[in-house]
This record gives structure tokens, sequence and C-alpha cells, in this order.
């Protein structure tokens, strides 16, 4: 039942949050700000977390096919393929999860528990609209160039990977990257992105604008909205690639 | 003139509020006292329009809030500052952000005259060189400084205030009683403060309310609630034994 009242208030949450801003100056000085606090503070994690695991994808693949009957140029395609289906949009959503969602949770809900919201309720904004429409358009409008960015380096980190290690050689690489190189598959993993970039931003918020209590709750609050961030995205995952794959 | 006709409110199952009535006039600062889970906060929350009541209405110089579009209500609100107990500053912003944060949204003003007006209404609280400090490098104080302000950049009509003396030495609490009373009559408001703190009750309490299990149990002054003979204002007023003895030699005077 609970789940029920949830899911209800979640959808009220957003038919408050998708109004015409008050005042659009004002919007557009917070998104600029989301955008800094939402995505380029993130690029430094994804940067650093796309190399490597570009790196150890590009290893494991080497490792695995270790056989004269498959060629060496599948190492650079197969790497290609997971980063840029599911490594990049998928795997860096749910990161994202944990570190934007705990911020933006904790935000707003320590603005809820000292009556911040309500000072904003009481001036005659609409708390909803002011605080979390900008980062829903910032994570939205950014996280597509975060994946995008995410995918050029965990290939670029495959390639270091073979280059350090000698599993495999550079040319070979390259000719698998270049293998089958369908645009389509970069525009489904920026749709799923998008998709996903919705949910890291509103369901955070929604933790966030309902926590009831102290600090202690508003923890809790940020524990529970990364958890459920991530079950959405995953559960997400599984439908959008049976739509727009399968 | 604020009218208040017999509001009800509940919250699963229990009647906090049970048909609450008062008038607020101009330039007359209002207390609403009652011991914790009188309904007092609750109270205050409907007459900002944060809560809506079950029964009853709440009346904003002939303006029926029950009747208000949301659009209406929104423009109500412009009318309201609100000072919050624990300030409620805005913590990322700078205090001349917090002040200039109402009028960036609700005015066309330039950033010099807004610069102008949050530099007047901080002198106003006796503020001076804090414009670029954030609310955590400031006192108890000086935040609530802050608050008022910010509550009255916008030239309310109407200001309430929840507890504004709560965690305050006594001195600070009369600078911040005695600057509440002052805008009051500077600026006609019609000001509704909840407090337990007695000190401002008797210091500033033009009107007094006392709510007792969501009822209202007595309406006074700070002149009359000494001479009251109910129980349960004189068993709350006269709960330290600092105010039975003021009661004493007032009474006997």
């Amino acid at each position: 039942m609970k789940y029920l009242h949830n899911i209800g208030l979640y959808f009220l949450m957003l038919g408050q949050v998708f109004k015409k801003p008050q005042k659009w100056k004002i919007f557009r000085e917070s998104l600029f700000k989301e955008i800094d606090e939402l995505g380029l503070k993130s690029i430094g994690i994804v940067a650093f977390i796309s190399f490597f695991v570009g790196g150890v994808v590009a290893i494991q693949t080497a490792l695995n096919v270790d056989s004269p009957w498959i060629p060496k140029f599948l190492i650079g395609f197969a790497t290609k393929r997971s980063i840029i289906l599911e490594f990049a949009p998928t795997f860096m959503s749910v990161i994202l999860a944990g570190k934007v969602g705990s911020y933006i949770t904790s935000s707003i809900g320590t603005m809820r528990v000292t009556e911040q919201i309500d000072a904003l309720e009481v001036m005659g904004v609409n708390s909803l609209n002011y605080l979390v429409l900008p980062k829903v358009v910032a994570a939205v409008l950014f996280y597509p160039f975060i994946v995008l960015l995410a995918m050029v380096l965990g290939i670029f980190g495959g390639w270091v990977s073979g280059f350090l290690t000698g599993l495999f050689s550079s040319d070979n690489y390259i000719e698998g990257i270049q293998l089958d190189f369908q645009p389509y598959l970069v525009r489904y993993a920026l749709i799923k992105t998008m998709v996903f970039a919705f949910v890291i931003a509103t369901i955070p918020s929604f933790y966030g604008y309902y926590v009831k209590g102290g600090s202690l709750e508003v923890g809790k609050a940020s524990t529970q909205s990364v958890v459920w961030t991530s079950i959405v995205i995953i559960l997400l995952n599984y439908f959008l690639t049976q739509m727009l794959l399968g | 003139m604020i009218e208040v006709k017999d509001i009800h409110k509940s919250f699963n199952g229990q009647h906090i509020l049970k048909g609450v009535s008062a008038t607020f006039h101009k330039s007359d600062t209002s207390m609403i006292i009652g011991s914790s889970g009188s309904g007092k906060t609750v109270f205050l929350k409907c007459l900002l329009g944060l809560i809506a009541p079950e029964k009853g209405d709440i009346c904003y110089d002939g303006r029926y809030y029950s009747k208000m579009t949301l659009k209406e209500k929104r423009e109500l609100r412009k009318e309201i500052g609100m000072v919050f107990q624990g300030g409620a500053l805005f913590d990322s912003e700078t205090i001349e952000d917090n002040i200039k944060f109402p009028l960036k949204m609700f005015t066309n003003q330039s950033p010099e005259e807004m610069r102008d007006r949050a530099n007047f209404v901080l002198k106003r609280v006796h503020l001076e060189n804090v414009n670029q400090k954030f609310p955590a490098e400031l006192s108890g104080g000086m935040q609530k400084r802050v608050a008022i302000a910010r509550a009255i950049v916008m030239n309310p009509k109407y200001l309430f205030c929840d507890e504004p003396n709560s965690g305050l030495d006594p001195q600070t609490a009369i600078v911040i009683d005695n600057l509440i009373q002052e805008i009051t009559d500077e600026y006609e408001m019609i000001t509704i403060i909840n407090s337990h703190d007695m000190n401002s009750v008797m210091e500033i309490g033009e009107k007094i309310i006392f709510l007792k299990q969501g009822i209202k149990e007595w309406e006074g002054s700070y002149k009359t609630i000494f001479k009251t003979d109910n129980q349960a204002v004189t068993d709350f007023v006269y709960s330290s034994n600092l105010y039975k003895k003021v009661r004493e030699t007032y009474n006997k005077d």
C-alpha cells in the first residue's frame, strides 16, 4: 500500500515539477548551477572509471578468446560493443545514481528539515518546480555527453591496456573497433541515458522532498533513493533493450 | 485584518484544531501561546496556507482563502513575510542573495535597486557588512535578524514568526522582540507570533491567544493576562516561581 502511495505521490510531484518556471532568468541561473553540480563535477569519476573498466574489458576479452580460431580483431569489436551498449549508458548511470542521487536527496532533504522549502512555499514559490526542474533538465541534457565521453575513454582504455600488456596489437584493436560500426547503437545508448538521467534526477528529488524528521532521516532517505534509483535503472534497461533492440 | 473562522484540522484521526476563531488587526503584535501539542504550529501553518483546514475559513482583508485560485494564493503569499524558528535561510547563498531572493523572483528591479533594498533592510535590522557572508558564519541572533530582513524585504502586509526567540540569550531575545514590534508599527503590518517565551509575551503581546488542546481557551493582552482567573492560563503562564512573584506584585499594586 505504501509503495502504491509513493508511486502516486511521485507522479503528482512530476505534475508540479513540469510547470512553466516562475522566472526564466532564475531558471537559467539554476540550470547552469546544476549542470556544474550534477554534470561537470561528475566528469572526473566517470573518466577514471571508464578508462580502467575499458582496459579491464579488453584484457578479459583477450584472455577469454585466446584461441587461434578466433581473430584478434574481435577483442576490439567486443570491447567496443560492451562499452557502447551497456557499460557507458547503464553502468555509468548506476554510478551516477550513487554519486548524484545521494547529493540530490541530501541537499533537498536538508532544505526540507531546516524549513527552507517551507520558506520558499510561504514566499509563493513553486518549490518543486524551482528545485527539481533545473536538475532534471541539466541531467537529461548533459548526461548524454558524459556517456559519450565514457564511451570514448572506455575504448581508449582498452587500446592502452593492449599496448601495456601486449595481449593484442594496436592494429588488431583498431580494426575491431572500426568493424561493423552501427550509429543506431550509439543512438540507442543515448536514448537509454536520457531516460536514466530523468530517473537519476527525479527519484532522489522525491526522496529528499518528502523526507520527514531530522538529519538521520535525510541519511536514510539518501540510501533509499540510491537503492531505488539503481533498481529502476536496471528494470528500465531491461525493457528499453527489448523495445529498442528486440 | 485577518479573520480566522472556526477552523478545524485533524491528522491521522487526531483532532488538532477544534474550531478556532480569531481576529488580527493592522499594526498589532499578536502572540499565540500554549503548551507543546496545543496546536499552535498547525494554527500558524493554516494561516500561512501551508496546511489546508478541513473546516472553517481564513479571510485576509476580505479575501477568503478557500475561494482563492492557486494563482491568487501565490499572489497572497507575496504579501506574507515569515520568520521561521531556525531562520530557514538558504545556506548555499550569501546573506545578500538570501535577502534579494524574493526581489529576484517577484520583481523586475535592477541589480542596483535590489542591492540598495537589501542594504536598506539589513540596516533596518541593525546588520551591516555581512552581505557576502554565509548564514553559517553568523550567530543565531544575527541569523534571526537576517530572517526578519528577508521577511520584510517585499514590504509584506502580514508577518508571521514561529518562535523567533528560541535558542537566543535573553538580551538578544529582547532585541529581536523590540525589532519585530518596531517593524510592525513602522510598516503597519499584522504580526502574529508563535511563542513559548513569556518575556516576549509580556513585552510585546498586544493581543494574546492561548490555545489548549486545539481550542482557544483564552484571549487578552499583556495587560489583562496578569488579572485573568482562567486556571489553564495561570497554570501555563505562572508555572515558574519568578512569574508567580511578578503576578503577586502586580496584583498588589
